[in-house]
């Protein structure tokens, strides 16, 4: 969920009006957060009072904004929604106009279609800044770059300063070593190839690189004679840049998404417009053939009967329109006419409207109420026969441990004596460290890291786990599938193989399963296991099956988990017992 | 009681002593043992306040067993010197007796005897002067009789040197008169025997009084993980309010299950490789339900079923992609499927608590994997009021009866509300769930009918047990880290039982 700082004093002038810390708190807070702090307390309270020193006493509202709420992440259209929320003011409409003169245009070549396809443009006419509207304008480009714009993957923002710039525009992809600029708040010009190598050590622009490095071509944007206006997603050319004197402001969005991008140009375009000399008015680039307002019809009984409430549609149009979603009754009475405008690119289905009708009822206010379901819960048969089994193994003087899925390749492998390939183990292709590599296809190296752990504790140490491993199976359709295992270790001065022995017999007798060859029966005999002391090791067969192995650990496999004392261990799959 | 005879003698003494004795003093006296002294002294002490012990050591010359025999016999140079006759004697010979070799050396550094080495028939000792006196035998005749202060400090590391003295520490009691001292004590029985039932002597003796102050013994036993315990109390809470458990034995997903038939764009943050485990082997699910898939491809790069979708290049290789799974809500999208398929529709309520993974960065709260929990239910005609509804009387359940319900955003449900509880040990709202109607977009391509909704809500298992039992740091409580300590004295699980959970330091 984004966070969006706003200044306390510019949001109250914004809002024509004070409200006591408090009541701004709860009353802006449908999101959490929202307490007032100073840039100087959060500088003071993250680096200490010295940094803070010189740091503004300004206090910041810090408001959590839903991640599809595209149009609340500037001051401009937190004001504007809280204000139309109160009905202090009619939701603006936005309009696109073509100048006089002729319209500006941007032409987009074939060579982009491999690199990042999409490019829409728009030109904010006769704007004023001032140095709070500046500031936030380049702050909602890098909130838009951080959320939508999947950290420039998608879309990519460039505003320009029109008066120096002369169309049309050409997009396109060049070679590296053909591009060449003064990029922003450089003094000379670079080569493209260059600059990736300037920006490697750049900490805000070196997180962008990636996206086209490597490419045989990047994108680029020029002008009518030959000016950079800036090399999408990395950086814009110096020549063209914005102060806050701008008057005439070039908005270009490339990316990989067209949709995304026609999105993040309306954002912008709808949030500054009302610094336009014709407020919430700016021309549009040819292409871009809609400045998307939408109407959909949905009927007033849906969003009652989908809320649980019972609102006129009067009232549910009204309570749309403080939403930012003009609407009105038509039709028959029960329909609503709902407008969908360029800011709310996040209503995509009548749901979303329905939502927004609940949320300005107010979530709170809805009337609880239990449905009808008749339903028999029945147990997942494979838990039902854990929880029992779980319940047992304590009742036998075992402790249950609780040990992580994920563990390294050598706790599963190197460390029993294994090769990997011998495992069937799933392997992970992105850890970020080795506790990660693989999914575990046994149990008992958590139990034993538990014990390594746990070594100050009295002896003996009785544990086990009930839970899944994981091991590749191409029966299945993800190719993987999971085995409920119990394991148990015990670990004293003496193996106690007896212990665990008995332990077997119990579980055994509580699966009602007799000991003896004859069907249906179990025994154990003799066998191999390289996590396992020679001779000390048995399989287990039940009711014809090998369901794991018995024994006394290698001296090895105790040493390599950190371990001094003797210890036996028992491990089976409970799946053939439901 | 052996030592009863030695207790009765000591308060005897005790009673006419002016102040007190010591032990040891009692124990030469009576010709004991000096520990049946103590044996005495501390069973009396048993009995309550009938006399005082005071703990002292004091440092005593003993003998050695060596020494013993030099005091009583004499030292071997002494001995070498008596057994030598007149005429002399062949020192082969003289070897031979028990105190030969050293007595040998020791009578010739003193100069009482010598050696003549011309004789006939091979060395011959002869005495030098007609008496000796035998000082080392005297010196340990004194010790012995407890007069060592009188030998000088060399005299005594000399003798101690030859092993015949050692300096032992004596621990010994200054016992003096209790404040309820008595002579007269009656031997109390600790416990009830077989014997004194069948024989009825239980009734004439006395018993010694039981220390209630003292902790009991904790019995020998196994004990359940604390948050599986609370695992079993949430699976209680759904199958008391009707919910049907949903298998979720598969930590493999395909993103398919995970994040497409959930309408989660592809290019949403989650599936990045940042927050979810990719898998390289098996790499890519083997088969998926294409007729479905290709619903699903529709609805999100085209639109249908009522949405705009999100009008990007839906590509399969994409939804091949395993990963281990983010949340159980995959398991949930997989039994609606299988709802869906069933002709006619029947409504159903469905459960899961299963493990799911995280590719996070890890603190104190944060572990890459963790428990979450999910309760789902698809009728006709289900609305907002009915989610809070239940809500409520699961969180009631919980013991948690102040609910608030905030807007929030999920792309698989809308509306979506954040649960928050108001916790009385933290004085404030905390966050307790998620909850929502599951997308249109998500139910209507997998063939459920279009006025059947479906309402879900999940939270972690591992929050509200931290809050539950004060854990600040979650590696306490979940993997190998886990103190044994804690799961060995972690209570019964009851939710609903308790005013409010333990303090805890400040977590939140």
């Amino acid at each position: 969920m984004p966070t969006v700082s706003v200044k306390r004093d510019l949001l109250f002038q914004a809002l024509g009006r004070n409200y006591s810390e408090c009541r701004a708190g709860s009353w802006l807070c449908v999101s959490r957060g929202g307490r007032g702090t100073s840039e100087k307390e959060i500088i003071s309270k993250e680096q200490g009072n010295e940094k803070a020193e010189g740091a503004s006493d300004v206090v910041l509202y810090k408001i959590d904004v839903p991640a599809n709420r595209y149009d609340l992440l500037c001051l401009e259209g937190l004001v504007r929604g809280l204000q139309v929320f109160k009905e202090r003011i009619k939701a603006p409409v936005y309009k696109r106009v073509t100048p006089n003169g002729e319209i500006q245009k941007l032409i987009i070549t074939e060579e982009t279609a491999k690199i990042r396809p999409y490019a829409v443009a728009a030109v904010l006419r006769n704007i004023k800044f001032t140095k709070d509207r500046y500031d936030s304008f380049i702050e909602l480009q890098e909130k838009l770059h951080q959320n939508i714009c999947r950290k420039r993957a998608l879309v990519a923002i460039g505003t320009h300063d029109l008066d120096t710039l002369s169309g049309p525009f050409t997009y396109t992809a060049k070679r590296p070593s053909d591009i060449k600029f003064k990029p922003l708040n450089k003094t000379k010009e670079y080569t493209a190839c260059e600059l990736m190598n300037i920006y490697k050590t750049d900490n805000h622009l070196k997180h962008y690189l990636h996206i086209i490095e490597n490419k045989p071509l990047y994108p680029v944007i020029y002008d009518s004679n030959g000016v950079v206006l800036s090399m999408p997603p990395v950086i814009n050319g110096n020549h063209s840049k914005i102060t806050v004197n701008t008057r005439n402001v070039f908005i270009e969005c490339t990316g990989t998404d067209f949709t995304k991008a026609k999105i993040v140009l309306d954002v912008i375009v709808t949030m500054f417009s009302e610094y336009c000399e014709n407020q919430f008015i700016f021309s549009n680039f040819f292409f871009l053939k809609e400045l998307a307002y939408r109407k959909e019809i949905v009927r007033a009984d849906l969003i009652n009967k989908k809320v649980g409430i019972r609102e006129t549609p009067e009232n549910i149009a009204k309570l749309l329109t403080r939403m930012y979603l003009k609407s009105e009754v038509i039709g028959d009475g029960n329909q609503i006419e709902i407008e969908i405008p360029p800011t709310r690119a996040d209503i995509i289905h009548a749901c979303d409207i329905v939502e927004d009708a609940a949320i300005a009822y107010g979530y709170n206010n809805i009337q609880m109420t239990l449905p009808k379901t008749y339903t028999i819960a029945n147990q997942f048969p494979l838990n039902k026969l854990t929880e029992l089994l779980r319940q047992d193994m304590a009742a036998a003087g075992f402790t249950e441990a609780l040990t992580f899925a994920l563990c390294s390749q050598e706790d599963i492998a190197d460390k029993l004596g294994l090769d990997i390939s011998a495992t069937k183990a799933v392997h992970i292709s992105n850890p970020k460290t080795a506790e990660f590599q693989v999914a575990r296809t046994t149990l008992l190296p958590g139990l034993l890291k538990t014990i390594a752990a746990n070594r100050k504790m009295p002896l003996p140490l009785k544990l086990f786990e009930i839970s899944d491993i994981v091991v590749k199976d191409s029966s299945r359709d993800v190719g993987a599938r999971n085995y409920r295992h119990l394991c148990a270790v015990y670990y004293n001065k003496n193996p106690g193989f007896e212990i665990i022995h008995g332990l077997l017999d119990r579980i055994m007798q509580l699966l009602n399963v007799p000991p003896g060859e004859k069907k249906g029966g179990y025994v154990i005999k003799a066998s191999e296991g390289s996590a396992f002391f020679p001779g000390r090791c048995a399989e287990i067969l039940a009711r014809g099956q090998s369901i794991g192995k018995l024994g006394v650990l290698h001296p090895d496999v105790i040493t390599k988990f950190e371990l001094t004392m003797p210890c036996s261990s028992l491990e089976i799959n409970i799946e053939p017992f439901l | 009681m052996a030592d009863g005879p030695v207790a009765e003698v000591l308060l005897r003494q005790l009673e006419a002593a002016d102040g007190g004795l010591d032990s040891a003093e009692l124990a030469a006296e009576l010709g004991v043992d000096h520990q049946a002294v103590v044996g005495a002294v501390k069973s009396l002490q048993a009995l309550g306040e009938i006399i005082e012990a005071e703990l002292r050591s004091t440092k005593r010359w003993e003998l050695t067993a060596e020494g013993e025999e030099i005091a009583r016999e004499g030292s071997h140079e002494a001995r070498v010197f008596h057994s030598i006759p007149r005429e002399g004697l062949a020192q082969s010979e003289l070897m031979r007796l028990p105190s030969g070799k050293v007595g040998f050396s020791k009578a010739m550094s003193n100069k009482w005897i010598r050696v003549d080495k011309s004789a006939a028939d091979g060395p011959r000792v002869f005495r030098v002067v007609d008496s000796v006196e035998d000082e080392v035998q005297r010196r340990l005749q004194l010790v012995q009789g407890g007069q060592a202060e009188k030998l000088g400090e060399k005299e005594r590391s000399e003798l101690r040197k030859r092993k015949l003295l050692t300096e032992v520490t004596l621990k010994t009691y200054w016992v003096s008169k209790g404040s309820t001292f008595s002579t007269n004590i009656s031997k109390q029985e600790t416990e009830l025997s077989p014997e004194m039932i069948s024989s009825g002597s239980w009734r004439d003796r006395p018993f010694k009084p039981y220390n209630f102050l003292a902790r009991g013994v904790l019995p020998d036993s196994g004990h359940l993980h604390p948050l599986l315990k609370v695992r079993t109390q949430f699976r209680q809470i759904f199958l008391e309010m009707g919910f049907t458990e949903m298998p979720t034995d598969n930590f493999i997903e395909s993103s398919f299950w995970n994040f497409d038939a959930l309408f989660q764009p592809q290019q949403h943050p989650a599936r990045d490789q940042h927050d979810t485990f990719f898998l390289r082997d098996p790499a890519e699910a083997l088969q998926l339900p294409m007729d479905y898939v290709h619903r699903v491809k529709r609805t999100h790069s085209q639109g249908g079923y009522g949405s705009q979708g999100y009008k990007y290049n839906w590509k399969l290789e994409e939804a091949r992609k395993n990963i281990l799974r983010t949340h159980t809500t995959s398991a949930s999208a997989r039994a609606l499927y299988r709802l869906a398929q069933k002709k006619p529709f029947t409504p159903a309520k469905y459960f899961s608590i299963d493990r799911v993974f995280r590719n996070e960065t890890l603190d104190a709260t944060h572990l890459a994997e963790f428990h979450q929990i999910e309760g789902v239910v698809a009728d006709h005609g289900l609305t907002l009021g009915h989610l809070m509804g239940i809500l409520r009387e699961f969180f009631t359940k919980l013991g948690i009866t102040q609910l608030r319900f905030k807007p929030a955003y999920n792309p698989y449900t809308e509306p979506s509300m954040e649960v928050f509880s108001y916790h009385q040990g933290l004085k404030k709202w905390v966050e307790v769930g998620n909850s929502g109607l599951f997308r249109p977009e998500m139910l209507l391509p997998m063939g459920l009918p279009e006025n059947v909704s479906v309402i879900a809500w999940g939270l972690s298992l591992e929050r509200p047990t931290m809050i539950k039992y004060g854990i600040n740091n979650i590696r306490e409580l979940v993997g190998h880290k886990v103190n044994l300590q804690m799961v060995y004295d972690s209570p019964l699980c009851r939710l609903d039982a308790e005013p409010g959970p333990p303090r805890t330091q400040g977590a939140a």
